[in-house]
């Protein structure tokens, strides 16, 4: 099972499901992080946490503990 | 429903103006009303209410500019006040007759989210299709009249930054004053079942309960809300009416009524973004690879690991710079003007009272904080050339991890960031964190960074006891010593908020959602309006508040007076007048030397003798401790309300007359050689320095206080921060002056 925080830097890959906290995962749910919605890994942090994520064409940074509950679709 | 009366000729149409955080709202919202804008507060709440009339346009149209947010699902008071508005819930304001969305256009489909929602509150819809230029950058096509016929609501095209679109947007505005239409989708929503069942439950079940408690009817938009939102604001402002039992009874049928599986949240998401896809299908065209773009060229630098971390801490570097360098020519011109202004009058009126009164009250008190009128905005231009290019955002991504070490956030940098400048903006600037938690903690400690009107005392102890001497070849002593207290404010800070956070606010760490913006260009006549903002508040703040604190301080100072006291010093200048020490040019000097040391014997004893003095006198033992004698004391009571007051209050104590300011060698030299009852110097190193520490950590500013009460509607955390940084300072002053005086020794 492949989350969110472990991809690469430039790596792409499909949301499967969200498992966060209701409101984060609410609000990331009205940014468009939804089932099937595309989402890239951009880069993380010179301190290595929060991350950056590219999702249909709007940056967005959240933390490596968030992005684990956002669980991706193994090719 | 609370519908709004019609407009009539005496009431203008109320247009409310809504959009993401970052689609251009603020501006184009500048670009409409120009100079009319009337800035204000929402009774109970905290944010600003900022409105104006729509120029150039024969309607009269009122806009209304809303705090910006992603969705009315609402989880910070910024977000609560636009959903209340929309609705009409605010106490004291009509219903809007109209929206205007302003959307990104290089985003539609997250700002089309809002949208959606807003479609369903029963007003007329105007969408503003901002930022055009961006989307076309990225090689995004948006076919706008497609869109708006489907979506059933007229759009404009705009780019606010430019002025582009605006006559179009002005007559579009004009037209739906006109028809009043309201939205008529060609391509119907279809609104995931359980979300019908669950308001429908909602509606027939728990809602006259609800209407009962709240005292008025509610929309389905809120019924949707109290449904969805778990923990939302909906559901919150029932907790005020309801125990949390009841409440849950109350839900329980009409969230069984939805009966989901996933959250009905993750279910309202899916509904609306399926039927935004419906509706922008073959209206958006994307390149098949998206083109490279600035922002993520520059992102590539400004955040990198190296050059991104350095680029930041050159930033501060050049803030800081620009704060004490740059301003000095500036201040050093409005504070020759007042001294000018000073002594003018001082030659012009005989003396006595009422020109004490004006030279040493009025000028004198307002002068010495007009003089920080330059400092304050070249930082705000510093802060706002940030904010706008869309580079703060950056910096709380950077700044997250460390933040976190103490339990907060890195939307708590960018306040305390801002502190540096000036607590009581910084204060207002926490509204951007949604957390009520983390606002709060980061309100308490915002006070403890070094604000710009710490700098005078600083300055003039430090030029005038810290030895210049040059440690490792290049640092000089002095600037370390600025930079030191400058750490002691950061590192205070950081300390009373991971204390906090873990006793008085102890909760979860909250989510962190930040969105990164696109870089762009600042727009100069945003900034200029938003500086000519902050110029007046700060002026209009040292024409009242801090005039009056300086005349009140002057009459404690002032009165009462001894009149024989007075005889006594005139018959001593008679005296030296009546027998000059001859005619030759030094001999008149030594005359006029002879004068000014009775002039200030008599200023000092006057003021010994003053409410002021007797009152330093009386808590002198509460600061005996820290290495101060009465006067130091004076001065410092005297800077509770403004901490700026302190410069002219020494001078004053220390018997110099009017137009003190810290670049005054005379001040400093009174000072140097000011002494104790047995002779020995009062301001060695230690007691400089403790001085220095209490004004670092104390929290010297009326404003600030009233600030924090506003922000946070309450009285007891205002006046918890002024008592627990009140005794930091002391404790931290007391801890210095023993230090450093075993260190002297």
């Amino acid at each position: 099972m492949t989350t969110l925080d472990q991809l690469r830097p430039g790596q792409r890959a499909e949301v499967l499901r969200v498992a966060a906290s209701t409101s984060l995962a609410q609000r990331l749910a009205e940014m468009g992080l939804l089932e099937g919605a595309s989402v890239r890994m951009v880069r993380s942090a010179p301190l290595g946490d929060p991350i950056e994520i590219e999702l249909e064409g709007c940056h967005l940074s959240i933390r490596r503990a968030d992005a684990r509950g956002v669980v991706l679709r193994d090719d | 429903m609370a519908l709004a009366s019609p407009p009539t000729a005496t009431r203008p149409f109320r247009v409310a103006v809504l959009g993401n955080p970052n689609a251009g709202k603020s501006t184009l919202f500048n670009a409409l009303t120009g100079l009319s804008q009337k800035i204000g507060n929402y009774p109970g709440v905290t944010v600003e209410r900022k409105a104006g009339t729509l120029t150039g346009s024969d309607a009269a149209i009122e806009l209304i500019d809303l705090p910006g947010t992603y969705s009315l699902a609402a989880h910070s008071p910024d977000e609560m006040v636009a959903v209340d508005f929309v609705l009409g819930h605010i106490e004291g304001e009509a219903r809007p007759d109209a929206l205007l969305v302003v959307a990104d256009a290089s985003n539609l489909e997250r700002n089309l989210y809002l949208v959606t929602q807003l479609l369903e509150a029963d007003l007329p819809v105007l969408i503003a299709l901002n930022m055009v230029d961006v989307a076309e950058a990225r090689g995004i096509k948006i076919d706008a009249t497609a869109l708006a016929q489907r979506i059933g609501v007229p759009i404009v095209a705009t780019r606010a930054d430019r002025g582009r679109g605006l006559p179009e947007l002005r007559v579009a505005l004009g037209r739906l004053v006109a028809t009043r239409s309201v939205p008529r989708p060609t391509i119907a929503y279809v609104e995931p079942a359980a979300l019908t069942a669950g308001v429908a439950a909602l509606a027939s079940g728990a809602a006259p309960a609800f209407a009962r408690a709240l005292g008025r009817p509610l929309h389905r938009v809120e019924l949707l809300r109290t449904l969805v939102d778990v923990d939302g604001h909906a559901e919150e402002r029932l907790l005020k009416q309801f125990d949390r039992a009841t409440l849950a009874a109350l839900l329980e049928p009409a969230r069984t009524a939805a009966g989901a599986m996933v959250p009905l949240s993750a279910i309202e998401a899916q509904g609306r973004y399926r039927w935004i896809k419906q509706l922008t299908a073959g209206c958006i065209e994307r390149p098949a690879t998206p083109l490279p773009n600035w922002t993520d060229r520059i992102d590539g630098v400004l955040t990198h690991r190296v050059i991104g971390t350095l680029v930041f801490a050159g930033a501060m570097l050049l803030l800081f710079q620009a704060i004490f360098r740059w301003a000095t020519p500036a201040m050093e011109a409005i504070g020759s003007s007042f001294k000018w202004l000073a002594s003018t009058i001082s030659a012009e009126l005989p003396e006595g009272a009422l020109t004490s009164l004006l030279v040493d009250g009025a000028i004198g008190g307002v002068g010495a904080v007009v003089v920080f009128l330059p400092q304050i905005l070249l930082l705000f231009l510093f802060l706002g050339l940030l904010e706008d290019c869309g580079y703060m955002a950056r910096a709380a991504f950077l700044m997250d991890r460390l933040m976190t070490h103490v339990g907060l956030s890195g939307k708590s940098f960018i306040p305390m960031l801002s502190g540096f400048a000036c607590a009581v903006p910084a204060v207002m600037a926490t509204r951007v964190i949604e957390d009520r938690r983390d606002r709060l903690v980061t309100i308490l400690v915002t006070p403890l960074m070094t604000c710009s009107a710490r700098l005078p005392v600083y300055a003039i102890l430090i030029a005038g006891f810290v030895p210049a001497r040059r440690v490792f070849g290049v640092l000089e002593l002095p600037a370390l010593t600025l930079l030191a207290l400058y750490a002691l404010g950061i590192v205070t800070a950081m300390a009373c908020a991971f204390v906090f956070k873990r006793t008085l606010l102890r909760g979860p760490p909250p989510p962190f959602v930040l969105e990164l913006p696109s870089y762009k260009w600042p727009s100069p006549r945003m900034l200029a309006a938003q500086l000519l903002d902050r110029a007046k508040a700060f002026l209009q703040r040292a024409g009242t508040v801090i005039l009056a604190m300086s005349l009140v301080i002057w009459a404690a100072g002032y009165f009462p007076r001894d009149a024989a006291m007075a005889a006594g010093f005139n018959a001593e200048r008679a005296a030296i007048r009546a027998h000059p020490a001859g005619s030759g040019a030094d001999a008149i000097e030594l005359d006029a030397i002879a004068l000014a040391a009775i002039d200030a014997r008599e200023a000092a004893l006057h003021l010994e003798q003053s409410a002021l003095g007797r009152c330093g006198h009386a808590v002198e033992p509460l600061f005996a401790p820290l290495g101060w004698d009465w006067r130091i004391t004076v001065a410092a009571l005297a800077a509770f309300p403004a901490r700026e007051v302190v410069v002219s209050t020494l001078g004053t104590v220390f018997s110099l007359g009017h137009g003190v300011d810290e670049g005054s060698t005379d001040l400093r030299d009174a000072l140097a050689s000011a002494q104790r009852t047995d002779g020995s110097p009062l301001f060695t190193l230690p007691v400089a320095l403790s001085v220095m520490v209490f004004f670092a950590l104390c929290c010297q500013c009326g404003a600030t206080i009233a600030t924090i009460r506003r922000e946070t509607q309450s009285w007891k955390l205002a006046w918890f921060t002024f008592g627990y940084m009140t005794v930091l300072a002391w404790v931290g002053a007391f801890a210095t002056f023993k230090v450093a005086g075993w260190f002297v020794a």
